[in-house]
């Protein structure tokens, strides 16, 4: 909007951007200028600025273009004049990423940093460690040292700077400057200052104890320069969360401390610290927050926004406290700038009553389109969490949602609100119908594809459950005419679910499916003919199977799967038991927060954890012929204390008939190498260990892994044990600097804590979003039951926690989440068991002054697998 | 446009000769740079790169490159051939062994089209240390006989500044004729 106003402003005017119409072959054509002697330094400086304002446009340059641009300006360093030079810095930096033999100006950049001319000397150094690599670094070291100390502050601040930089690739050498960084940070120029500490806390980032030794000292020895006593507090509140330290840290009190600093950049630091540590309490943040309402009526607007920004993102977790800012906040409702604005009145609609809320909503829609789309999807988180908070207030929120669903705005913005509108549906039922509505007019003029697609699923998913599906049926068909390819696919598939989920629709919808057989597009057809076709049986099981419940497969081990199969033909068809199943992302457990649905990343295929491991598992030879891996263990358990001399964590998957343990190892001693490293396991009764993958070498700090595989016991019931564990090794002193180990070692060992294999190692998770409709499929001959009495457990949403975790299986229909004030409970959990035998649970609780009673039901395919779960509490 | 120009400063004597210090790392390309440059020995690292300084002589001013001898770096002493008036190359004469690289580097860096016209001024140099290999031995070792540009070999010691000053005399003689 703002680059259009100013063209216009131009083409009136006559002049604009000189470099508006550059051509990038025309520039690089002229470097060739650079050649010439004696040089022109004012012509060689325009050009070279179009070179530099190309490359920052986005201009991408080829390699052969870029070094030939290069050697050119490199001639440019026989010129003395000042502008020339500096810009001939400017596309050393530029261009150092991607023309080729940069290192071809280093003398010349070193004679620059040495040099008698201040003014060259920072830019010759951010210069010269742009060009650097880490085989060069060695070179210019004792350079960069002198320079970190040099007393002028431009020269120092820029050797920290380019450290730190450097730092990426070659953390080691850079660890050799600490003394001068120390000395550094006792300049008394503020830049050089926090420019030291910052290289400081890099070197030592990866060592708690020096971090807090770090803050420790510096927050009494008080700093001179608030930017670093900025820096400080983040480390010291990044510090106290690692550490989960609460309010009686040493790092708490600095933090408090520095709410009576003299700038006021470190109190907002402080006050911003302050309210996002992870356990305050209201008590702390009484210090915090008075400062941040000061702030609120500052008449630096930049304070203002930082204070309600803060505010603003605190809303949710401490109403109480940011209430108490009620009255600056209506103030800055009317703040001229819109921002500020914007956060006031989203603060209030989070911390306010529900009588607010219309006054508020009227207030904000008179600026709405004033505001960019940024601040637009916060009013729409605001509006979210405002509906959770308030579910009778769904109509007007609704409307207001839906409204701006039709007005202009990009893509994030329509993401943001339809992301809403759908948690706003899962969350309340009784707005189900009217969010269902709202959707389906926006995509009847929906330019986005993943949203119309998003939609459609949800429809599909949704809308046959509803009192009167017919109604969706118009606003699906209506994209199988009007849209493209990728959208009539999802249309098919969510008319095929009304089909299948509803009888008394099956004749209409089986013709619209029909109508498709004869789309241009192969994916469309290809599903319309396959749902016609599954759809003609009638039978309930293929429907569940085929078209509600859909592929449980992980998309990356078909696509494995299926390569291995073409590349070795066999004449047994392509058994889909083999494949990996899909595992359910660990983040839809998790009762989802207010405005977490927003940020969350595109749905994409991304290869799962699971299916990284199956890849290093397969290239190892002793696993080959264990068939195909059915689940890995999804967070790695720790077997020692942090901070001992080994670290080992485990990783456990399990084989068809064997399990593999997976140990990554790492040593943290820089004085020793570890040779031949295994773990030896004592199995439990009916586990035989088979195989031990050694890690050859583990040397300081860097992770290795070694395997134990074990064989699972013949009796298919028992499946659960614990593992007594020892590291086994070969220890070599070496030298901490060259890692160089002596010949000769001697055996040791390590006792690391015990591995629990339990029964939901051997489930792996499946959701099945027609969860009725798959208990009927199975069917109750292998149904078993039992009742429990869970006597520890004080809350259903406590009991509903353990079983899942016990048994390692999906939630099927929301059934995790336990509505308030209810006495009963069901719980639904699908999965598959090890063997590929699909498996179901449902569990009814029931409140009781003793605790939890449990009438626990298990349907399987095999009568082993329900017995193995009923077990698995107990 | 570029033609008048050089004509006019030709006439004043302020165009500025380009002369090019090539040789083997070590050689003491560096030091005689500077030496001509500030009249002092500087204390020199290895050249990753180039130098490049104005040198005034008497009525001349030389604008000198000094390239880097490494084996690494060698390869893009043909980047500043262009336009180069005079090619100063320094050989070490105490190394005996590498004399015959040294041979190779000049014969293949002459064979370029770029330095057809460039005058080559060759510096026997470290003369200060016994036992180094006389101007004339230099001159054999490096088949000198061979070459067709017009050359000129000098004893020199860029430690003790001898040799120089007779070098850079011939050289902007011979420059200045040719124009």
């Amino acid at each position: 909007m703002h680059m259009l106003r100013r063209d216009k402003k131009e083409e009136e005017e006559g002049g604009g951007n000189p470099f508006h119409n550059l051509e990038k072959s025309v520039v690089l054509q002229e470097t060739r200028l650079f050649n010439e002697t004696p040089i022109n330094p004012k012509k060689c400086g325009h050009i070279l600025t179009k070179l530099l304002y190309l490359i920052n446009q986005g201009e991408s340059i080829g390699t052969t273009e870029a070094t030939e641009a290069f050697f050119a300006m490199t001639k440019l360093f026989q010129a003395k004049d000042p502008v020339l030079r500096r810009l001939v810095y400017l596309g050393i930096k530029e261009m150092s990423k991607i023309a080729n033999d940069v290192i071809i100006v280093t003398s010349s950049l070193m004679k620059d940093m040495t040099g008698k001319d201040d003014q060259f000397r920072g830019p010759a150094i951010r210069a010269l460690c742009s060009i650097t690599d880490n085989t060069m670094l060695q070179s210019i070291e004792r350079y960069m040292k002198q320079a970190i100390v040099d007393k002028n502050h431009a020269v120092s601040s820029a050797a920290l700077v380019s450290s730190l930089h450097l730092s990426k690739g070659s953390q080691d050498v850079i660890k050799r400057w600490v003394n001068e960084a120390q000395e550094a940070v006792s300049s008394d120029n503020i830049m050089v200052q926090y420019h030291a500490l910052g290289l400081l806390y890099h070197i030592r980032k990866y060592d708690r104890l020096a971090v807090t030794k770090l803050v420790s000292k510096f927050s009494k020895h008080s700093l001179k320069s608030p930017y670093a006593y900025c820096l400080l507090i983040r480390i010291a509140s990044k510090l106290m969360e690692e550490e989960g330290a609460g309010t009686d840290s040493p790092m708490f009190d600095f933090i408090e401390n520095c709410l009576r600093h003299k700038s006021e950049i470190v109190i907002y630091e402080a006050a911003h610290a302050i309210v996002n540590l992870k356990n305050t309490t209201a008590k702390e943040l009484s210090s915090a927050v008075p400062v941040l309402q000061l702030f609120c009526s500052s008449p630096k607007p930049t304070l203002r926004f930082a204070a309600i920004r803060t505010l603003n993102k605190v809303a949710m977790k401490h109403p109480s406290v940011v209430s108490s800012c009620n009255l600056e906040l209506e103030n800055l409702i009317t703040d001229t700038n819109r921002s500020i604005a914007t956060l006031a009145i989203t603060t209030l609609l989070k911390t306010g009553s529900e009588s607010s809320v219309d006054r508020l909503m009227k207030q904000i829609s008179s600026f709405m389109n004033e505001i960019s789309d940024e601040f637009k999807i916060v009013v729409v988180q605001a509006i979210q969490s405002l509906c959770l908070k308030f579910p009778r207030k769904h109509n007007v929120l609704m409307n207001f949602l839906s409204s701006m669903l039709r007005d202009e705005g990009g893509f994030d913005y329509k993401k943001a609100i339809v992301e809403s509108v759908i948690t706003i549906i899962e969350e309340n039922p009784e707005a189900k119908e009217a969010g269902l509505g709202h959707l389906c007019e926006f995509i009847e003029d929906c330019e986005h594809t993943v949203l119309a697609t998003k939609i459609l699923h949800l429809l599909g998913r949704e809308g046959p459950r509803t009192p009167t599906p017919s109604k969706y049926i118009r606003f699906i068909y209506n994209r199988v005419i009007l849209e493209n390819a990728a959208v009539r696919a999802a249309a098919v598939t969510a008319l095929a679910k009304f089909g299948a989920h509803c009888e008394e629709l099956l004749p209409s919808c089986s013709v619209l499916l029909e109508r498709c057989l004869l789309d241009t597009d192969d994916e469309v057809r290809d599903r319309a003919t396959f749902y016609v076709d599954v759809l003609k049986q009638k039978q309930k099981a293929l429907n569940s199977a085929y078209i509600l419940n859909g592929l449980q497969v992980s998309v990356v081990g078909l696509e494995r799967a299926l390569h291995n199969y073409t590349l070795e033909p066999s004449e047994a068809p392509f058994d889909l038991k083999t494949v990996p199943l899909d595992t359910q992302p660990v983040s839809e457990q998790k009762v989802r927060e207010p405005g977490d649905s927003v940020s969350k990343a595109t749905d994409k295929v991304v290869a799962s954890t699971q299916d990284i491991y199956a890849e290093r598992l397969a290239a190892v030879p002793e696993f080959s012929n264990l068939g195909s891996l059915f689940k890995s263990s999804s967070l790695p358990v720790e077997l020692t204390e942090s901070e001992t001399e080994y670290m080992v964590q485990c990783v456990k998957h399990c084989f068809g008939r064997y399990m593999v343990f997976q140990f990554d190892c790492t040593n943290t001693l820089n004085d020793q190498v570890l040779e031949n490293v295994t773990v030896h396991m004592d199995p439990a009764e009916g586990f035989d260990v088979m195989k031990y993958v050694q890690c050859p070498s583990l040397p300081y700090n860097k992770p290795g892994t070694t395997y134990t595989m074990v064989r699972l016991p013949e009796d298919p019931t028992q499946v659960t044990g614990t593992f007594s564990c020892t590291l086994k090794f070969i220890v070599k002193d070496c030298d901490p600097n060259t890692g160089e180990a002596d010949d000769d070692g001697y055996e040791d060992e390590y006792v690391l804590e015990d591995v629990e294999v339990t029964v939901a190692d051997h489930v792996q998770r499946v959701i099945k979003p027609n969860f009725g409709g798959a208990w009927e499929e199975i069917g109750p001959e292998n149904e078993l039951e039992d009742t429990f009495a869970l006597s520890t457990v004080k809350s259903l949403e406590e009991a509903v926690k353990n079983i899942i975790q016990f048994m390692g299986m999906q939630p099927c229909e929301r059934s995790d989440k336990v509505q308030e004030g209810k006495s009963s409970h069901s719980l639904f959990l699908s999965g598959v068991y090890r063997g590929g035998h699909d498996a179901l649970v449902r569990a009814k609780l029931a409140m009781s002054d003793s605790g939890v009673t449990m009438q626990l039901t298990v349907r399987s395919t095999d009568p082993y697998v329900s017995e193995v779960l009923v077990t698995a509490i107990g | 446009m570029g033609g008048i120009w050089s004509y006019f400063s030709g006439l004043f004597g302020t165009k500025e000769r380009r002369i090019l210090i090539l040789g083997l790392d070590g050689a003491g390309k560096t030091t005689i740079l500077y030496r001509l440059q500030v009249g002092e020995v500087v204390t020199t690292i290895p050249t990753i790169g180039f130098n490049v300084e104005t040198v005034q002589f008497k009525n001349l001013k030389f604008q000198v490159w000094d390239l880097g001898g490494q084996t690494s770096i060698r390869p893009y002493w043909r980047c500043y051939y262009s336009n180069t008036d005079a090619i100063i190359y320094v050989v070490d004469s105490m190394d005996r062994e590498r004399m015959g690289i040294s041979k190779q580097e000049l014969f293949s860096m002459l064979e370029e089209d770029e330095l057809r016209k460039a005058v080559l001024v060759i510096f026997a140099n470290k003369q200060d240390i016994e036992g180094a290999m006389t101007p004339s031995e230099v001159a054999n070792a490096l088949g000198l006989t061979a070459i067709k540009h017009k050359y000129q070999i000098f004893k020199t010691s860029a430690i003790k500044g001898e040799g120089l000053n007779e070098a850079m005399e011939w050289t902007a003689n011979t420059l200045t004729q040719q124009k």
